[in-house]
């Protein structure tokens, strides 16, 4: 291609980066001051895109698409103050999971919100009335509006620059961003101030919406595409920097830009088409500068927050009536083929539940006791699943020698990533284990010859007799309560107490000689050895495998599950797996709007059972007793 | 935590798998149909319509062998594993008969391989993935639309006059558009011996960066441009297209884009003279496809899109080759259904035995813009059998039985 060419791409690659600035700036600013990750952040660019089409069909000419512009805008930015006034308002002083579920659940909400009012089909704007045409640079047509774009970021980027800099609202962003408990104890409106960030921010990503209408259809997946692209630009530039955000939209944008304008080329002999790169790059970059930058290309270390919610109660191993009332259940499930003669669908619902439970135990054995959240577990599950896969379909080797290999793969998968992702904390550890799950997933999605790409692979069935529905089953329980043993038994270890460690008082843990570094990496590995487990029994309970079960919802489906159950308990993510499944499973048929479903349950969860289901029962269990002295 | 509170747990959930169990009436003929309708409504919503109209005219007709046909359908929730949970609820709950449905690649493949291992009858109505009749095709696998060979080789005509030599490709990443292209890139050698494939993109489904693709493609200077791209990313890439004067001096040549589900959202910005295959509802002149369109308007007051007719094709395939068995036996099934004739809104067609294919075909014709929306206009219908390779071919795709 040539130098023009090149340019021209860079040109292309401005327009794309705005809309992705303001987008993250907004995140940032709302991370900066309430320390929350807002996950529902990207609904409020889609819902602003399509508050757009609204104005702009409803109204028509110049008033409906520009003044739709600022209408949208400012109609986003309202949604936001009620979002933070009915749910967000209540959670600052809960852990930072119980904010990031909220946001979740208030997504879910959102999206289904979205299909009853605007239905299920792409809705594409009409182009900008003035502003339809192109103008000729370097010998090439560019669209007129792609100029207006181009302008917009940096006029945003100057804006919020000089509000932060120079206003009163702007010194307490700030003061809020440096110390928040000392700006409340100075007798700042806290509640007033939180309420107008994340207003702001909100608009800011409803006008970000609005603004691609004539360029982008508006869609139900938006939210999450654009959530993910958020997420990377602000942790690319460091959380809570402005004008590092700006510096990351371009940079993305423009290695993007620049892949598709090489296109295919010859590499070494090969045809290399560079175009398919776009599918990961932002997750490349993210992790590349992670690795080497662990707090952002503009970033600096999160200040400290001094009341991070109760702490948690310590650990303590069962006593003697559990392990008993455990080993009758255990035996109840085991009996489930017999009981269940005349409804074998219970004992495929059955074999679901358990490889889930296995997968959100693996996650939460990393999440609870080490203390590291992970976004991106299912790349681990993946990679067990597709190494089962590989060993059957592609090897030859038998059920036995291709369950080994998955927690083998799903392990040394673990022992890679979690090197670099340990040596990180908060949400720059998880957006790290998120790049690299991506990454995962885009091999597994593009390598055609040895993963089947985006159709996976095929003919993956147990041997004998684990072949039959109940076998099957009967295959999940044994190697699910075997691998919930051994992490029951770590984290009772000496080794586990040195995890924990690790986790509530890194320090203090280093000073007596424990390497808080390699036991949370050990952790990671055995983590990803029993994700890898849980995805032998999927690809053997399914027959096949694909590149979803890698792939950020299925990640997001293990953060629900663990949360759903209570994070601060053992039992949680068996609780949490087994509700998760089991609903999704029933009331996906019941309703349409199943996903509102779940978020509204989630929510009521979040603001009124702040433990999960198994802290709720523990309360309960803690108050009884209380009542009859 | 408490031994009560976990015992509790784990007994509520056993208690509800085990009363999930229902037993199956035998008054009715249960097709089990499940389908990703929450992810691509676009296109499964007129499909269930045209499943709902078929269902009724069997039925007014007296049922197939004595008995109602009654469809239950699944969301599929658009990925493998819980369309193979759906599968497997259909028929160890349900108790259905045949399994039918599904429209996206890796589900309709997955799906094939549970109606394999548990031997339930299964026709694909959607999925467009050669493999499915072909590297992975199995015997108790059916398909009713024609597949993305199929689609590709239709368009070849039009690749071949168009006289363009320097072809641009433009494809969705993901297994579909990847394999269009391939195929795209073998017919030419055959055809048009001296063309050459002078830019390829490929851009992530449904996060097409536009602008770039548009510009990376210009710069190639092609002169025929091979699109398989559809929904939304099509939209942005052919409005970006037009502003920029990528189509101005360009042939294109498109997959499906003639299909309404694609076709009516470009609306006013419908390039013209681009070769499509689609579906022309305004335009066909026969009698079974006049009969089917008044029936459908009058019943859902709009007009039928290409799901439609592949819905309804799917129930009555479903009743003529269960009737023509005499049982729902699967065996019988199979053996029925290889060879069977079926009469759809397309004119009759036939599933082949060699490897299970429905001999539907598509339209194909050219783009035009006709008071404000997209029209297919010098169309012509090609029949499956006048495009899918012989049965020598075929064998060798295909894994014996």
């Amino acid at each position: 291609m040539t130098l023009d060419g090149l340019l021209f791409q860079a040109l292309n690659g401005l327009a794309q980066a705005s809309t992705l600035f303001m987008v993250a700036a907004g995140l940032s600013l709302v991370f900066g001051v309430t320390r929350i990750v807002n996950l529902a952040h990207g609904s409020f660019m889609m819902l602003g895109l399509y508050a757009a089409w609204s104005f702009a069909t409803a109204i028509g000419g110049v008033l409906g698409f520009w003044g739709g512009l600022v209408a949208s805008a400012l109609a986003i930015a309202l949604l936001g103050a009620v979002i933070e006034i009915l749910v967000l308002r209540r959670l600052y002083r809960a852990p930072e999971l119980f904010q990031l579920l909220s946001t979740f659940a208030v997504l879910l909400v959102l999206n289904d919100a979205a299909l009853a009012i605007w239905g299920p089909e792409d809705l594409l704007g009409p182009r900008a009335p003035g502003l339809t045409g192109a103008v000729t640079i370097l010998g090439r047509r560019f669209p007129s509006y792609d100029l207006f774009l181009i302008a917009v970021g940096p006029v945003v980027l100057l804006g919020l620059h000089l509000l932060v800099t120079k206003s009163r609202f702007g010194r307490l962003i700030r003061a809020a961003t440096e110390d928040r408990e000392m700006v409340a104890a100075l007798g700042v409106n806290q509640a007033l101030l939180f309420t107008a960030v994340f207003a702001l921010a909100a608009g800011l990503a409803g006008f970000a919406g609005a603004v691609q209408l004539p360029r982008q259809p508006a869609t139900l997946t938006l939210d999450l595409d654009v959530i993910a692209d958020a997420f990377v630009v602000t942790v690319v530039g460091g959380m809570g920097s402005l004008p590092g955000a700006f510096l990351a939209a371009i940079l993305i944008a423009e290695i993007k830009a620049l892949c598709i304008g090489i296109g295919r080329i010859e590499l070494f002999g090969m045809a290399v088409n560079v175009s398919k790169f776009t599918l990961v790059a932002e997750f490349v970059v993210m992790a590349v500068v992670l690795v080497i930058r662990p707090y952002g290309l503009l970033g600096a270390p999160p200040a400290p927050v001094r009341a991070p919610g109760e702490p948690e109660a310590p650990l303590r191993p069962a006593s003697l009536p559990l392990r008993a009332a455990a080993l009758v259940v255990v035996a109840a499930l085991a009996m489930l083929p017999v009981a269940a003669a005349d409804a074998p669908y219970a004992l495929v619902l059955g074999t679901d539940i358990l490889i889930a439970v296995l997968f959100a135990a693996s996650l939460h054995f990393i999440m609870g006791p080490a203390g590291l959240h992970s976004f991106g577990h299912a790349a681990y599950f993946g990679l067990g699943a597709y190494a089962s896969a590989i060993a059957v379909t592609k090897l030859g080797l038998g059920m036995g020698p291709a369950m080994f290999l998955a927690p083998v793969a799903g392990g040394l998968g673990a022992v890679l990533f979690g090197w670099f992702c340990v040596r990180l904390s908060g949400v720059y550890l998880a957006m790290l284990t998120l790049a690299f799950a991506q990454i995962v997933w885009s091999i597994l999605y593009q390598w055609e010859d040895v993963t089947g790409g985006s159709n996976g692979l095929f003919g993956v069935w147990p041997a004998a007799p684990f072949d039959s529905r109940a076998g099957t089953y009967l295959l999940a329980l044994a190697v699910t309560v075997g691998g919930l043993l051994c992490l029951r038994a770590v984290v009772f270890s000496p080794f586990g107490y040195a995890m924990r460690a690790g986790r509530d008082s890194p320090l203090r843990a280093e000073a007596i000689g424990i390497d808080v570094v390699r036991i949370h990496w050990f952790a990671f590995i055995l983590a990803g050895a029993a994700a890898g487990l849980a995805g032998a029994l999927f690809a053997f309970a399914k027959g096949s495998v694909s590149p979803e079960i890698a792939s950020i919802a299925k990640s997001v489906d293990g953060l629900a599950m663990v949360l759903l159950g209570g994070i601060q308990s053992l039992a949680g993510p068996i609780v949490g797996a087994t509700a998760f499944t089991w609903l999704a499973d029933t009331v996906s048929r019941l309703t349409d709007y199943w996903r509102a479903a779940l978020g509204g349950i989630l929510l009521v969860i979040v603001l009124f059972l702040p433990g999960g289901i198994m802290g709720g029962m523990a309360a309960l269990s803690r108050f009884k007793p209380r009542r009859a002295r | 935590m408490t031994a009560r509170i976990r015992i509790a747990a784990f007994a509520a959930a056993a208690l509800t798998l085990a009363a999930t169990g229902a037993s199956a009436a035998d008054d009715t003929i249960k097709i089990g149909e499940l389908n990703s309708y929450k992810a691509i409504p676009a296109f499964l919503e007129p499909y269930s319509k045209g499943m709902e109209l078929a269902v009724e005219e069997v039925n007014a007709a007296g049922g197939v062998l004595g008995k109602p046909l009654e469809v239950i359908a699944r969301d599929d929730g658009a990925t493998p594993g819980d369309a193979v949970r759906a599968a497997d609820e259909l028929v160890a709950r349900e108790g259905v008969d045949v399994l039918a449905g599904t429209f996206l690649s890796n589900i309709g493949l997955a799906v094939s391989e549970y109606a394999k291992r548990r031997k339930v009858f299964f026709l694909a109505s959607e999925p467009l993935s050669d493999k499915l009749t072909w590297e992975n095709g199995n015997r108790y696998t059916f398909r009713l639309r024609p597949s993305t060979y199929m689609q590709v080789a239709m368009l070849m005509d039009a690749v071949e006059q168009s006289g363009a030599k320097r072809w641009a490709l433009v494809y969705p990443n993901y297994e579909y558009g990847t394999s269009a292209a391939e195929t795209f890139k073998e017919l030419l050698k055959e055809r048009v011996p001296d063309a050459e494939i002078v830019s390829e993109q490929a851009p992530p489904l449904r996060k097409i960066d536009a602008g770039a693709v548009v510009q990376a493609i210009a710069d190639s200077n092609p002169d025929g441009i091979f699109n398989v791209l559809f929904a939304g990313d099509l939209a942005q890439f052919v409005r970006e297209g037009q502003t920029r004067g990528l189509f101005d001096e360009t042939a294109v040549v498109s997959l499906l884009t003639g299909e309404p589900e694609y076709l009516d959202p470009l609306g006013a910005d419908t390039p013209t003279g681009w070769a499509v295959t689609g579906y022309p509802w305004y335009g066909i002149e026969t009698s079974a496809h006049d009969a089917f369109l008044v029936a459908y308007r009058d019943k859902f007051d709009t007009y039928p899109r290409l799901g439609s007719v592949v819905g309804y094709s799917t129930i009555k395939a479903l009743a003529a080759g269960i009737e023509k068995a005499g049982s729902t036996d699967t065996e019988a099934l199979i053996k029925a259904f290889e060879g069977l004739q079926v009469e759809t809104p397309f004119g009759e067609i036939s599933f082949r035995p060699v490897d299970h294919q429905s001999t539907l075909g598509a339209y194909v014709g050219s783009l035009d813009l006709v008071d404000g929306k997209g029209r297919m206009v010098d169309f012509r219908y090609v029949a499956g059998d006048e495009v899918l390779p012989d049965d020598e071919t075929v064998r060798k795709l295909r894994p014996a039985d």
